[in-house]
């Protein structure tokens, strides 16, 4: 009786959750579902997965050079995850770990950056990219991204949680500060990493302006971008574009998912007052 | 070596591990702004640009199409970023709840969206809503309409669609951020609440909303400054269209420096604007945020 009670009170809650839930999950289905059928039965408004994803698959790699943009977009965005952590968060530790009043201030002036609009600095870095012959690289594209004032805050919050006595241990064991930070502050840190991970790889995945301006060519283009360009025509294959869209979508998804757990772990402490 | 020396030598650590990236922050934020700013204040192509002061501000008030990007944005900004904010906390603090049975489902299902590119979610929505788009065969289906509905083709229609998709693409990704910052309310000061007769609403009031109040500073300033600079969805959903009515300000400075014919001067000088309605924008935060201390 109690226990039905209590469900019956979390009853409004779970409706709300659960329409919010479909309203979130349906265009993601139904591109599914596209991305399985023919095009004239998605036009038809069919709502069941079909069998027709192979053919969408040999549609869509006959029309298209799908795989350097793949490639591209992998090569781009694991470069720019990688050597983006590495940048911001031995920065965070520096703040932190070493800070006095000056670095406080250098931060500070820092933390202004995240206003500071792309649009506004866009093409002054264009020019500026043109002139060292970055456009149309690997380089070029990670730059801008390589220092996010936000990965340096969330390494600088985060390490507050990291005990002073381990580094004053290390020390006194002769241990470099290099190395306490590559040997034993890197390895506690796993979640704040998987939370900077999950970002910077969503939103290098994701980039679409920076790179539609210096990706000139099919060798150089970004998946976001070859899709973009599959709906200039006049005429929609949805089958093939939805299983484009899918493929888009699936390396962001899995990273999530695989980090998840730690994901709101090492997001929890960030930002506090 | 005396105590001072390692202190000193430390300090100096400290700034070497800061310094790539402070490096790279300054290179490529502050002076780029800088140099934009000047390029404001000239016109003219390539190497033969010329000063003229604030001309090109002056310009900006005579183009009809800067003030129809320009309201379209900020009509964007005011709709979105409420939204987006009150029903992540919304959402979050009902999945805050660990004897919510479904608790995981819902949390991946909402979140869900954020992980899919902006271009992706832009072509998803705009296949929807084509004239022979799901949305349109439901309708015509169910009797309501007689032929397909462009709703691409009209600037309401278009407008809403483009802001009810930036919702669906950003909600769950703040609900993440105060679900986090709910981690760290210390459920112990709810029993006492509770104990001392506060109920649920007061409890919200008084206890969830002043100590997330950092993070909603920090979604309110990031979203804000993601809405200020919409792109993607102006370019993939509605290519601006029709006319200019979708076009978000970031799309006309865009095609006003790389796809007609290039303006850098003026362009920056628009992006001076984005760049005065964020700062504003997080100032006044800042301030309302300050006064409840």
């Amino acid at each position: 009786m109690s226990r039905n009670k209590k469900l019956l009170r979390r009853l409004p809650k779970n409706i709300v959750l659960m329409v919010i839930s479909l309203f979130c999950v349906f265009p993601l289905f139904w591109v599914v579902v596209a991305a399985t059928n023919k095009s004239v039965d998605v036009l038809r408004g069919t709502l069941i997965p079909g069998t027709n994803l192979a053919e969408n698959w040999k549609t869509l790699v006959s029309t298209y050079n799908i795989w350097p943009a793949l490639t591209n977009s992998v090569k781009y965005s694991v470069v720019t995850t990688f050597v983006s952590l590495v940048v911001s968060s031995i920065a965070g530790y520096g703040f932190e770990v070493y800070h006095d009043r000056g670095k406080d201030s250098v931060f500070k002036v820092l933390m202004l950056t995240m206003m500071v609009p792309f649009t506004a600095t866009m093409i002054p870095l264009y020019q500026m990219y043109a002139g060292m012959h970055l456009l149309d690289t690997t380089v070029g594209f990670i730059l801008p991204e390589v220092s996010a004032v936000f990965l340096i805050m969330l390494f600088r919050q985060n390490s507050r949680a990291f005990p002073k006595e381990i580094i004053e241990a290390a020390r006194i064991d002769g241990e470099s500060e290099l190395g306490i930070f590559f040997k034993m502050y890197v390895p506690t840190m796993k979640p704040t990493y998987a939370a900077g991970m999950t970002i910077t790889f969503m939103n290098a995945w994701n980039n679409f302006m920076w790179a539609k301006l210096i990706m000139s060519n099919d060798a150089t283009q970004t998946f976001p971008m070859l899709i973009s360009n599959m709906t200039a025509g006049h005429y929609t294959d949805y089958g093939e574009l939805m299983l484009a869209v899918l493929i888009s979508t699936l390396p962001t998804v899995i990273v999530f998912f695989a980090l998840q757990k730690s994901f709101v772990q090492g997001m929890t402490g960030a930002v506090k007052g | 070596m005396n105590k001072l020396s390692v202190k000193k030598r430390q300090s100096l650590i400290g700034w070497v591990f800061l310094a790539p990236a402070a490096f790279l922050l300054v290179v490529l934020k502050f002076v780029p702004l800088v140099q934009a700013f000047f390029m404001s204040l000239r016109t003219g192509r390539g190497s033969s640009m010329e000063w003229t002061g604030f001309s090109n501000y002056a310009r900006m008030f005579r183009d009809p199409n800067f003030i129809q990007t320009i309201k379209t944005t900020l009509l964007y900004m005011v709709v979105t970023v409420p939204v987006m904010i009150i029903l992540g906390i919304i959402l979050a603090v009902l999945l805050n709840d660990s004897k919510l049975r479904l608790k995981g489902i819902y949390r991946t299902c909402i979140f869900l969206p954020a992980a899919v590119s902006l271009v992706a979610s832009a072509v998803i929505f705009r296949s929807l809503f084509a004239t022979d788009g799901f949305v349109n065969v439901v309708l015509l289906k169910l009797g309501i309409l007689e032929t397909g509905y462009n709703f691409l083709g009209h600037p309401g229609s278009a407008r809403v669609i483009l802001m009810v998709m930036r919702i669906w693409r950003w909600v769950g990704y703040q609900m993440i951020f105060f679900l986090a910052g709910l981690q760290n309310i210390d459920d112990s000061l709810y029993e006492a609440a509770t104990i001392d007769g506060a109920g649920r609403l007061q409890s919200f009031w008084k206890i969830t909303l002043p100590l997330l109040k950092p993070m909603i500073l920090f979604t309110t300033i990031m979203c804000l400054n993601s809405a200020l600079q919409v792109y993607d969805e102006s370019v993939n959903l509605t290519g601006g269209g029709p006319g200019y009515s979708t076009m978000a300000l970031a799309h006309y400075i865009y095609n006003t420096s790389f796809v007609n014919v290039p303006n850098f001067g003026y362009s920056c000088a628009m992006s001076m604007m984005i760049l005065i309605f964020v700062a504003v924008m997080t100032f006044v935060q800042m301030k309302v945020g300050d006064r409840r201390e």
